[in-house]
């Protein structure tokens, strides 16, 4: 008889196991950078530019120097001096460090100052003084082409207008000939504005440089710390095994902490300089207005359709405004990330994308907050288009979605922009939604409430999108490919730990992972303690961004646990005297086969490694795995939104959020729950409320959480979850990502109600936030609104 | 955040208290709730060189109605306590509708009453139910006690009639005659944010016929309006849907609302009368809050 154990009860897959590091995070015993306290640590605070295009004239730090207590003031020049007052970015453009010859954008560095305590350090940072000649400001990308537009970047050689990339994709004859063809063709234009990740800890850092060692050590708030120290060794030109990058507990990431910024070099530097640790903690204002923001994207596409609702083809064209530095943090040889995923749920033969960025006098980002590399404006156009579409051929939105949604035995498909998506039950997650919303009911419901001058809107949201990068082949950061890694040890009782190349930021991969080497081992989920974040001691790995850690790490943490199943398996057979052959496995133990009570568990086997091992085996049960995915994993969702709309205000509620996701199996379906809720409130957070944008002189709008709202449990609206399960064809243990799927394509659910319920003003479009006055503003006129800065204060 | 260097006193009386401010002068501010000042210190949009902390001064921690049934709240009356006070439902439905809206639950229980009218926040909610409800603030100095109509309190954005070195020590709202109806209507973009438009309306009425109306607008601005015409249109009326059209458009046109993040300027305009026309209409929304 079997004597397996419990999966779930051992807090194996499928276990909705407690998250073990929230005993620390909700008694307030974390440990986060402004934790850390080192000796004879000093504090450094950093001047930011009150101009958001301007000369530098002059920088007089002499009164800044003279204030006790100071220990530093840091300028340009004097980062030039060491050649850090420009470093590179992620998508190999470069951004300065300190400003010396221009300030491109509001809220800038300009110089920092070092004291002996914070309060001294900002006394000292007022009492710098900076003469600026101003310069006009660009901020938006219709400014930056203008053909008298001042050039932003006139620091790079051969840059002569402020174009910072083109780039294209699909089959433009192709798309033409079907366009040719269509019966109808629906367009649509709108913004998708800036948004910003808002971690509530800011950014930070630590740094101590040990001029007695030579060994740098820094603390930081980074999603990536492999990845920092290999930029930091060939930035800063130090010898990288002198480096450690130390992740500590981190307080929400949302893609706000992959890029390297100016206040962690700074902070080094100013180590370097000093002789002494130095502390660098963001204020919430200098992470809203400087740190990576999302999205500013313009959008204009068409679609070809036949009169039965077949999408022929569709073409689209993006221009991104990038701010002062091309600084977007992906990976991929793309230079819009993963724009051209859209439309990969659907069963369209041709297409055909351009895009091109702009410098603008904005702050710099174009981080992945909360999705895979600008898949969420892929996906929010996308399904903006197909409502349009939809309405156009005068079709129900969901029966125009049935038509074109790819069929289950359709995979593995190529999209016309080169993916392969390869599994998925699209057609039942759709149904499995209006079921859960009642869709007929409620547009019954709708036209009644309409002869009452009430507004109730529907709105659906169907999508996959690509998570997990890489493969290698078409994913890398400065030329090192993405794949992931998890080193196991196990100890001689059979509790283990577990690194990997991984950081949670929020995501609870210590209670995850523990889950899939529970479930690959048969050791208990709780005798497994698991570790990310010091390079000094986990395996090189790339980090936590874009819902890759379950796809490409998650896949490393399976892997070695195999690996270490392997080598307890020889371990068994030598305790069972028995050849390996004629050992079986079942979860936790070994037997022999045949005779299924002579066994003995993982646990014994560990012991073994180490006391009693066959002649001529190594001792010890410890291994790695580094993991490179085949494909990306694509889940798919659908969200269904119910809203009415106060016409006198324009004040828009929701009545119901209809979720229903197919991430493949789940590890731990509370944690997942817990993303997709977290998700939908940033998608309605997005949609309804979140505004930063830039008046017509460069001055930030949404600059500090006064303005730029986080929504609360208040207005949040309930969410209601449902799954499908498709497992991942080629991941270990069958899981897709899941981490972004709703902030990614919750918002069109929200925005897409919301043009329902106003259908007949003919109102094609309102860019977000759909803020009550725009709202009203288009009942009024029957206008589209476009929310594109710049913001018309009066 | 790092506030300038400042000092900071506890007095334990308002005789104390006094004495701190007239050694201090200009340079020395009054502590409440906290819940302005320091945002502005930390800002460094404000650097006082010293704070006078009245929380230790038990006297000032009261509301209550006298027998005439005119309202005290003394300064350290905080929001959340008249959010919770079970005075103020039955007399004073404008104050009870207010409270719940100032803010958030979280600077409730800290923010006062009397510190929101002093901080003369163009935005700030109270300031518009006072002026709705011919309230007045009764300033304490070493020379003795004043008594200030709401209306003349507040001298410009950030700005107030108090001389230097006295306290507000009590807001006080008049008894009213007749039957009391009223409410106060905010649109904000989320629990906590200062409102786009709000709107306090007061009426007293005999036989159905007003013979007292108050309206405060917020947020409309460069400082809290007591829509003063169209209060009077409503005297000696019947709230009937014309008199109540009339008002609203009145309130409208005494609304003087900038375009910013919050809302353009028509948009505001707009909120201005459509509340004042459901607070008078004694309207409910329809949209499930
Ligand atoms: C997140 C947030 C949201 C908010 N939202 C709103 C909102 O929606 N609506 C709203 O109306 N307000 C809002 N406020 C402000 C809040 O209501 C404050 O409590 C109020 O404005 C000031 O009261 P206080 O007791 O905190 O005063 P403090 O901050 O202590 O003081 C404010 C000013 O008044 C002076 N002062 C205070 N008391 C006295 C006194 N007795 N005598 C003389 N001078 C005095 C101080 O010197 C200071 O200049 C918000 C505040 C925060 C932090």
């Amino acid at each position: 008889m079997s004597q397996a154990l419990d999966e779930v009860k051992i807090g194996g897959l499928g276990a909705s196991r407690q998250r073990v590091e929230d005993a620390r995070f909700i008694r307030g015993r974390g440990n986060y950078v402004d934790d850390i306290v080192l000796p004879g640590m000093l504090h450094m605070e950093i001047l930011r530019s009150p101009l958001a295009h301007a000369r530098i004239k002059s920088i007089d730090t002499s009164k800044a120097w003279a204030i006790p207590g100071v220990r530093l003031v840091l300028t340009g020049e004097m980062a030039a001096q060491r050649n850090l007052a420009w470093m590179p970015t992620l998508s190999y453009d470069t951004q300065a460090v300190l400003a010396t010859d221009k300030v491109r954008f509001q809220g800038q560095e300009v110089a920092c100052v070092v004291a002996d305590d914070p309060y001294i350090a900002r006394d000292g940072v007022e009492a710098i003084v900076v003469e600026y000649e101003p310069l006009p400001p660009i901020v938006n990308p219709v400014q930056a082409l203008a053909p008298d537009a001042p050039l932003i970047r006139d620091d790079k050689e051969g840059q002569t207008d402020n174009v910072c990339y083109r780039w294209e994709v699909g089959d433009a004859e192709a798309t033409e000939r079907a366009f040719a063809e269509a019966d109808v063709v629906s367009k649509l234009k709108l913004h998708y504005p800036r948004s910003h990740p808002s971690p509530i800890e800011c950014c930070g850092s630590v740094a101590d440089y040990n001029s007695a060692t030579g060994k740098l050590t820094v603390y930081m708030t980074t999603q990536a710390p492999h990845i920092i120290r290999a930029a930091v060794a060939l930035v800063a030109e130090l010898p990288e095994h002198m480096i450690r990058i130390i992740s500590p507990d981190i307080g929400g990431g949302f893609g706000n902490k992959v890029p390297v910024y100016p206040g962690y070099v700074c902070s080094i530097l100013c180590s370097i300089l000093t002789g002494r640790p130095v502390k660098w903690i963001e204020d919430k204002t200098g992470n809203l207005v400087s740190t990576g923001f999302g999205r500013d994207m313009y959008l204009t596409g068409e679609m070809a359709l036949r009169a039965d609702g077949k999408i022929l083809a569709v073409r689209f064209h993006a221009d991104t405004d990038q701010g002062a530095f091309f600084s977007d943090a992906q990976p991929s040889k793309f230079k819009v990330g993963l724009l051209h995923s859209a439309f990969a749920c659907y069963d369209v033969p041709h297409g055909h994308i351009t895009a091109q960025g702009t410098y603008t006098n904005k702050a710099p980002g174009g981080v992945a907050y909360r999705c895979s590399f600008r898949v969420t404006e892929a996906m929010f156009f996308q399904e903006r288009m197909v409502q349009a579409a939809a309405d156009d051929l005068g079709m129900d939105q969901a029966e125009f979605r049935r038509i074109n949604l790819r069929e289950d035995d359709s995979f593995p498909a190529r999209t016309p922009f080169g993916f392969l998506v390869d599994s998925g039950q699209y057609a039942k997650c759709l149904q499995m939604g209006l079921d859960a919303i009642g869709y007929e009911d409620f547009k019954r419901e709708q036209a009644e409430a309409r002869k009452r001058g009430r507004y109730l809107g529907i709105g659906i949201s169907t999508m996959t999108e690509p998570l997990g990068a890489g493969n290698s082949r078409e994913y890398d950061i400065l030329g090192i490919k993405m794949f992931d890694s998890a080193e196991l040890r196990v100890h001689p009782t059979g509790k283990a730990i577990l690194r990997t190349g991984a950081k949670t930021q929020g995501q609870g991969h210590e209670t995850t992972w523990a889950q899939i080497v529970s479930h690959e081992l048969g050791i208990p989920a709780d005798d497994i303690v698991v570790e990310e974040g010091d390079t000094d001691h986990a395996p090189f790995g790339m980090g936590t961004y874009a819902s890759r850690s379950t796809p490409v790490a998650g896949a490393a943490v399976s892997m070695v646990s195999r690996k270490i199943r392997a080598k307890a398996r020889k371990l068994a057979a030598h305790l069972l005297e028995v050849s390996e052959e004629d050992v079986e496995w079942e979860l936790g133990r070994f037997y022999v086969r045949g005779a299924q009570s002579r066994g003995v568990t993982i646990q014994e086997c560990a012991m073994a490694a180490y006391t009693n091992m066959p002649d001529g085996m190594e001792p010890g049960l410890e291994n790695n795995a580094y993991y490179d995915p085949p494909n990306l994993t694509w889940p798919f969702a659908c969200y269904i939104a119910t809203v009415e709309i106060d016409p006198e205000t324009g004040v828009w509620d929701v009545l119901r959020l209809v979720a229903v996701d197919d991430c493949g199996v789940r590890i731990n379906p509370m944690v997942v729950e817990g993303q997709i809720t977290g998700g939908l409130t940033e998608a309605y957070a997005m949609s309804n409320m979140q505004f930063q944008t830039y008046d017509a002189e460069g001055n930030i709008v949404g600059g500090n959480y006064m303005d730029y709202l986080l929504p609360t449990a208040w207005e949040t609206p309930g969410f209601e979850l449902h799954e499908v399960v498709t497992p991942c064809p080629h991941h270990p243990i069958g899981a897709k990502g899941v981490g972004e799927c709703a902030a990614v394509g919750g918002p069109a659910a929200f925005v897409n109600a919301v043009m329902n319920a106003i259908g007949h003003t003919g109102v094609r479009n309102i860019d977000m936030p759909l803020l009550p006055d725009r709202v009203w503003d288009a009942i009024r006129t029957g206008k589209d609104i476009s929310g594109a800065p710049p913001f018309r204060n009066a | 955040m790092y506030p300038s260097r400042f000092r900071y006193e506890a007095p334990r009386s308002l005789g104390e208290a006094f004495a701190l401010l007239a050694e201090h002068g200009d340079e020395a501010k009054v502590l409440a709730g906290g819940q302005s000042l320091i945002p502005l210190v930390k800002l460094r949009f404000a650097a006082p060189a010293m704070l006078v902390d009245i929380n230790g001064i038990p006297e000032l921690a009261y509301h209550r109605e006298d027998a005439d049934g005119s309202l005290r709240i003394g300064a350290l009356c905080r929001h959340a306590d008249l959010e919770r006070s079970p005075l103020l439902p039955g007399n004073h439905p404008t104050m009870a509708a207010a409270a719940p809206l100032v803010a958030d639950p979280i600077v409730r229980t800290r923010g006062t009453l009397v510190g929101s009218l002093c901080h003369a926040d163009p935005q700030g909610d109270w300031a518009s139910v006072m002026l709705a409800l011919n309230g007045e603030i009764i300033a304490q100095g070493p020379n003795g006690r004043r008594t200030i109509p709401a209306v003349d309190f507040v001298v410009g954005p950030f700005q107030n009639a108090l001389h230097p070195g006295e306290i507000a020590v009590e807001a006080r709202v008049p008894a009213a005659r007749g039957t009391v109806s009223g409410s106060y209507l905010k649109l904000e973009r989320r629990v906590g944010d200062f409102a786009t438009a709000g709107v306090a309306v007061a009426i007293e009425s005999v036989g159905g016929q007003v013979i007292r109306a108050g309206i405060g607008l917020t947020g409309v601005g460069a400082g809290n309006i007591k829509a003063v015409e169209a209060e009077q249109s409503l005297v000696g009326y019947t709230l009937d849907p014309d008199v109540i059209a009339r008002a609203a458009e009145l309130a409208a046109g005494a609304a003087r609302p900038k375009t910013d993040h919050r809302g353009s300027a028509e948009y505001k305009r707009h909120v201005v009368a459509t509340f004042v026309r459901r607070a008078l209409s004694g309207y409910r929304a329809p949209v499930a809050a």
